[in-house]
């Protein structure tokens, strides 16, 4: 099986265009994974049919029985978190700042303090017509959305293990959601934009990855609408090394897909859909040879 | 005002938002800090260069004295994040496990566990324009923890009166400390079902959060009914509607000002600063 992760640094670059279009011209033993959980855009365009869900519980947190609590102030004076709140009236447990880390529950001298789990998300296991799908739901504001993309990958690799090409969709930043994503994986397909942000977030997020070793692959979306900053990005991957797989065109064919909800290289004959074609074999070729074969 | 800058989905344009809302104030002669909070892919910095202090942002983490412990286990007990395991002649510390909680330190019943500062990130103040002060929070590459970084970035700007916070994307725990104790808060969208399914979860976490939010419509491409839609259902105003247009993205990409090369827009920014003042329910 290829690992691949389509991750950004930057967000908004097209990661989730790029994965959805792979996804449709790789199709046949292909699965496919949203690891970004915060905001999972993947299903807007593949149009899944869900087959089951999971809940998935994140850490534990704390909770305050009033009746049992003597207002000591221990907890809050323990908590490095500030996640202990006084109303005027009870010690109250914030739940947006509570870690689990349960140092309160070995404080609290009256044992008033338990750890309670708590469902922050869900996992949905789903079938699309390019392979099933794993995706997830991060309960809004709640924290580990590491082990959120971790659980979504372990689906995957329990479920579907023996399909050829494992595509993910990721998460932008360089944190734990990325860490998480990029764990394991063959190569990691990084798409940026020609701005200065763009290559900024491209070389913050190159260093992250080469911790990991992946094969480290660039492309360059809506490279036209700033053809220096496009250069400038051209000319670091060559100093690094780096294959520049592919070079996508602005093309309003491309939001227009999105509205249709289907990837743009099932939309016709376009600008954007041909440069991904070329894009793909690129890709292919790294992935040869580099070892990572079939 | 201390007001926020999110957006659910990534590269909407908070970025653009908050550093145009922070040259406009001081273009009118009103001091403000600039803190960017999206410490994985900070940017505002490339906007306003400007030689910085730079300082380390550290989170304790535990060490233990061998001679000390006496291999009881009641730490990796303790530990609920899987940092700490206890060998038959050592122990074993995963630094990118550890939350800094302290609960080890607090169990050890030989005090043979101490703490010493482990640094995953930076501080960068600057003054690159008069009356701006900008913090800009990096997190170190591969430590995997953002919001130690981020609360840091907010302590530095402490109690100063007028302070924009540029988030991260997303909607898990950075944002929600970026957005924590502010007055009012700016969601930032294009009309996408991708912008509108994220902005649909941003409004949530501001919600739950309890800041008040209003809308800005970035790129807009004439077809935004769908996302007017929701904002008039969910009682959320449109601050701002901002077209898609080559200039604008070029100014953007070249790191410019729109309010700096178009300073037309500074009306704009300024409008959109009142109606967040009246959005937080503070004096403009």
């Amino acid at each position: 099986m290829i690992r691949l992760a389509v991750i950004s640094g930057k967000g908004g670059t097209g990661k989730t265009m790029v994965t959805a279009a792979l996804a449709h011209l790789y199709a046949g033993s292909l699965v496919l994974a949203d690891c970004d959980v915060d905001a999972a855009n993947l299903e807007l365009i593949l149009n899944p049919t869900l087959l089951c869900t999971d809940p998935f519980m994140g850490m534990k947190s704390a909770f305050i029985d009033p009746a049992a609590c003597v207002k000591c102030a221990e907890c809050e004076a323990y908590c490095r978190f500030n996640a202990v709140d006084w109303t005027g009236t009870v010690f109250r447990i914030n739940p947006f700042r509570c870690e689990g880390c349960a140092v309160c529950t070995s404080v609290c001298p009256v044992t008033a303090i338990t750890m309670q789990p708590r469902q922050t998300g869900e996992i949905r296991y789903s079938d699309t017509s390019l392979g099933h799908l794993v995706h997830a739901r991060l309960v809004p504001g709640a924290g580990n959305s590491g082990l959120l993309v971790h659980a979504v990958k372990k689906t995957i690799l329990e479920r579907d293990g023996s399909s050829n090409r494992f595509i993910i969709d990721g998460p932008p930043g360089t944190g734990c959601p990325l860490i998480s994503t990029i764990s394991g994986v063959d190569a990691v397909l990084v798409v940026t934009e020609p701005s200065v942000s763009g290559l900024h977030d491209l070389k913050r997020v190159v260093t992250v990855c080469r911790q990991f070793r992946p094969l480290i692959l660039v492309a360059i979306n809506r490279f036209d609408l700033d053809a220096f900053q496009a250069g400038e990005i051209e000319i670091w991957c060559r100093t690094e090394n780096i294959p520049l797989v592919g070079k996508i065109p602005f093309d309003p064919a491309v939001i227009q897909a999105v509205r249709a909800g289907i990837p743009v290289t099932q939309a016709g004959t376009t600008l954007a859909a041909q440069a991904i074609q070329i894009l793909a074999a690129n890709l292919e070729q790294e992935l040869k040879h580099s070892g990572n074969q079939q | 005002m201390k007001l926020a800058v999110a957006s659910g989905k990534g590269g909407t344009g908070k970025s653009m938002v908050a550093s145009n809302l922070a040259f406009t104030l001081v273009s009118s002669g009103q001091p403000v800090t600039l803190v960017d909070c999206d410490v994985e892919e900070p940017n505002l910095h490339l906007f306003f260069p400007a030689p910085a202090t730079t300082t380390d942002v550290t989170v304790p983490v535990p060490v233990v004295d061998e001679a000390a412990c006496d291999r009881c286990g009641k730490c990796e007990e303790a530990c609920q994040y899987g940092a700490l395991t206890v060998l038959q002649n050592r122990i074993l510390f995963f630094p990118e496990l550890c939350h800094s909680c302290g609960g080890c330190t607090l169990v050890c019943p030989e005090r043979a566990i101490s703490e010493e500062p482990k640094r995953i990130g930076t501080l960068a103040t600057s003054t690159p324009l008069p009356g701006l002060t900008l913090i800009s929070g990096t997190l170190d590459a591969g430590s995997p923890h953002a919001v130690p970084v981020i609360r840091a970035a907010k302590k530095q700007a402490g109690g100063d009166p007028e302070v924009i916070f540029d988030t991260a994307p997303g909607t898990s725990c950075p944002v929600v400390e970026a957005l924590d104790g502010c007055d009012a808060c700016i969601l930032v969208t294009e009309s996408t079902p991708f912008g509108l399914h994220d902005l649909q979860l941003a409004v949530d976490v501001a919600s739950r959060i309890g800041v008040p939010a209003g809308v800005v419509i970035n790129r807009s491409d004439g077809k935004d009914e769908a996302t007017t839609r929701f904002c008039v259902d969910h009682d959320l105003e449109i601050l701002l509607t901002i077209p898609f247009d080559r200039e604008i993205a070029a100014i953007q990409s070249r790191g410019d000002l729109l309010c700096r090369a178009r300073p037309e827009w500074q009306k704009d920014f300024t409008a959109l600063i009142l109606k967040c003042r009246a959005l937080a329910g503070v004096e403009p």
